[in-house]
């Protein structure tokens, strides 16, 4: 039977297990609207486009599962670039389906039409446009393929309404096979070999693990390693919840906002074990002087990340839990017990470096709220049980440093692209994949402001998410660069001027609370986890003039930090 | 140093503008780029000649795998291989240079391939020395134009590639 382009994008979308679409209408798309008025899926009407991509990245880093967003032609398709771009940057899978002007009428410039294949070329890990309705099945079915296998990514497909509307017999395509694209997973057995006896021959090694842990839900698998031999562990933003936050072995996070314990093991190591990361700036500081005395090896499934910024020493080319699995398996069981003592002086230096400078700041009874605190107390109430979003800036670096992730997946944040206004609809599409968690989001009061028009959403969809806004009312880490190395030259970053956020919440049908004052945090924080079937907004006024520390200043080496 | 690498791509529109893109946004280098179907009509070669020292070559190298619709890269430095470029020079000729400009063709192999009263116009194929080398002998009677083709290359060894 003939179906149109329309019915079969939503039946292939069906076959690909999708149970929810991200989206917003449009002229070019009205078909698939259409055939959506009587079709068996959700779809969440967001009140922007960028936040609908924000949603299915949020969607797909709390499940594993691609994030699914559809919108039209034009600004529709524009407006998702800088979502494309987020979900890119941390490598994750996004399928963007975009509607474009009918085929006759590409390049005339016609209404709504922009060159959305042209534009996202650079920030997606291949983008499709249909051209003739005999392909849409197959390219639908590579695009999630694309998107979900090697290292993920986004995919986007540009769908013209004409091939929306014309017909075809429909039959999806059981398998996919692209000569062009032949992602590998296992690691080479020698480089395994050698890794394992690089690690068992270093006297001082750390464990630096990335977001791929997360991605390729090797938690386990990395756990089992770090626990197996003994190694201090620290991971990079990405990598949050990729190791217990509450395990004995791990170190905090590494890097320009990271602990002094993990910055300096991983300036004194003699071997360190890269898994899934991919030594961002942020991460290694001043790159000549990154590690100086380690070896390095490096598991990626990424050829590209291996020696880009930094030389590798081993290189192990897959996917980490596959790597991972196998290389535990090398472990000589006989070895394991004296390689452990051999590390007691390096655990005593680790410990000596975590006791001297621990991150802490002070909560005076009386004072201004500290931001830190309120984290604690946001880990204190949720017991930990929550999947937190951030923001970026300040409140994502005490959000990283101050809440413990136990378990992957529950630290949600834009961490290559840092995009401002992520957090509150990563929330959302959190919170849409699972209903029943506590999802909170942490916001700055200048980013929370660049996608607040998702209060709508949220209301709509009975959203219970959670957003602690730490509200210092200004664009707290700008200004702390600018009280550090500006000499405190206050250039545009006083936000002061602001809606009330406790109305606004109430003005969309939310609720919001507000605290001023540090005994008033527990309380706020308890009445809004105990809202069960609308957003809550907690305002918590916080001192404005709290930095975030440690820091390494950019382009300084990671052993040069301002602590206080 | 300079490389000249050739790259199987999918022939289909868009690529060119993927590994061109690629390119400029990682800061790589091309100096020269052409593009010709294969026998399989369903592929497409692209003959780059790029300069980097070696790590910047790994990157372009394993960047342009990474990209889908590429099938297949290989870097032609420290093989052994012929390269060859097309260069078509339009020269002023009058009564009294023609029989000159005629010689300088021969001794190079060229051709004349246009005439015209007050020019002739030069074929020339051959590696970038051998153009360089006629175009400075050729300058003296007065080039008017020169347009060249980008650079190709294949592996002297009989493999397929």
């Amino acid at each position: 039977m003939k179906k149109n382009g329309a019915l079969i994008f939503l039946e292939c979308l069906k076959k690909e297990g999708v149970d929810t679409i991200f989206g917003f209408p449009g002229g070019v798309v009205l078909p698939i609207y259409d055939e959506l008025y009587d079709f068996d899926l959700n779809h969440i009407l967001v009140r922007h486009e960028q936040g609908a991509v924000h949603m299915a990245d949020g969607y797909s880093r709390a499940t594993g599962r691609p994030g699914v967003v559809l919108v039209t032609s034009g600004p529709g398709a524009t407006n998702t670039v800088t979502g494309i771009a987020t979900a890119y940057m941390d490598s994750i899978p996004v399928v963007v389906f975009t509607g474009q002007v009918p085929t006759a009428l590409i390049g005339n410039d016609a209404f709504q039409e922009a060159d959305i294949v042209g534009i996202t070329r650079p920030c997606t890990k291949h983008n499709y446009l249909v051209k003739d309705i005999k392909d849409l099945p197959r390219i639908i079915k590579e695009a999630f393929y694309i998107a979900t296998t090697g290292r993920p990514g986004p995919v986007l497909v540009d769908l013209p309404k004409d091939v929306l509307t014309a017909e075809a017999e429909y039959k999806y395509p059981e398998k996919v096979h692209i000569d062009s694209y032949q992602p590998n997973y296992t690691g080479h057995p020698g480089q395994i070999k050698k890794a394992v006896d690089f690690i068992l021959k270093s006297k001082r090694p750390v464990i630096y693990a990335g977001g791929g842990v997360v991605l390729s839900n090797a938690a386990p698998e990395l756990k089992a390693l770090a626990e197996k031999l003994k190694l201090p562990a620290t991971t990079t933003l990405m990598g949050l919840g990729g190791f217990p936050g509450t395990h004995p072995l791990f170190m905090g996070m590494l890097g320009m906002h990271g602990t002094y314990a993990a910055n300096m093991a991983v300036m004194n190591t003699d071997c360190l074990i890269a898994i899934g990361a991919r030594f961002d700036d942020r991460v290694t500081g001043k790159i000549d002087e990154f590690a100086p005395y380690a070896g390095i090896v490096h598991i990626d499934i990424d050829p590209t990340s291996i020696s880009k910024n930094v030389k590798v020493d081993i290189p192990i080319v897959g996917d980490v839990k596959s790597v991972l699995k196998d290389l535990l398996k090398l472990i000589p069981a006989q070895k394991v017990r004296e390689f452990k003592k051999t590390l007691e002086p390096w655990h005593s230096q680790v410990r000596q470096w975590e006791e001297t400078h621990r991150l802490s700041y002070k909560q005076e009874p009386k004072g201004k709220i500290k931001p830190q605190y309120v984290i604690e107390r946001l880990y204190a109430a949720t017991k930990g049980d929550a999947i937190i979003t951030t923001e970026v800036g300040q409140n994502q670096m005490w959000a990283a440093q101050f809440f413990k992730y136990d378990k992957p997946r529950t630290f949600i944040s834009s961490g290559g692209l840092g995009t401002m206004g992520f957090g509150f609809p990563a929330a959302i599409g959190a919170q849409v994949a699972m209903p029943k968690k506590t999802v909170i989001g942490i916001a700055g009061d200048g980013s929370f402001q660049m996608n607040i028009q998702e209060l709508a959403t949220a209301v709509q969809y009975k959203l219970p998410v959670k957003i602690a806004i730490l509200n210092n009312m200004v664009l707290g880490m700008v200004r702390q660069w600018q009280e550090f190395f500006y000499d405190k030259r206050y250039s545009h970053t006083c936000i002061s001027v602001a809606p009330d956020f406790v109305k606004l919440a109430e003005a969309y049908g939310a609720v919001g609370l507000r605290a001023k004052t540090p005994e008033e945090v527990d309380g706020v924080i308890k009445e809004a986890l105990a809202v069960k079937d609308r957003p809550v907004i907690m305002d918590f006024r916080i001192d404005q003039f709290e930095p975030v520390l440690p820091m390494v200043p950019a382009g300084q080496p990671l052993n040069k930090m301002l602590l206080v | 140093m300079r490389h000249t690498i050739s790259v199987l791509v999918t022939n289909e529109f868009g690529v060119l503008s993927r590994i061109s893109g690629l390119f400029s946004g990682r800061g790589f280098n091309i100096e020269s780029l052409s593009v010709a179907e294969t026998l399989d009509p369903r592929i497409s070669r692209m003959t780059i000649v790029t300069s980097g020292d070696e790590k910047v070559l790994e990157q372009i190298n394993k960047q342009l795998n990474k990209l889908i619709s590429v099938i297949k890269v290989y870097d032609f430095t420290g093989e052994e291989h012929i390269e060859r470029e097309l260069a078509m020079i339009k020269v002023s000729a009058n009564q009294e240079n023609r029989a000159e400009i005629l010689s300088v063709v021969d001794i190079f192999r060229a051709r004349i391939v246009d005439v015209s009263p007050r020019s002739y116009t030069v074929e020339i194929t051959g590696d970038n020395e051998k153009i360089a080398a006629i175009t400075e002998l050729l300058r003296p009677f007065g080039i008017k134009e020169i347009v060249r083709t980008g650079r190709i290359a294949m592996a002297r060894t009989p493999k397929q590639r």
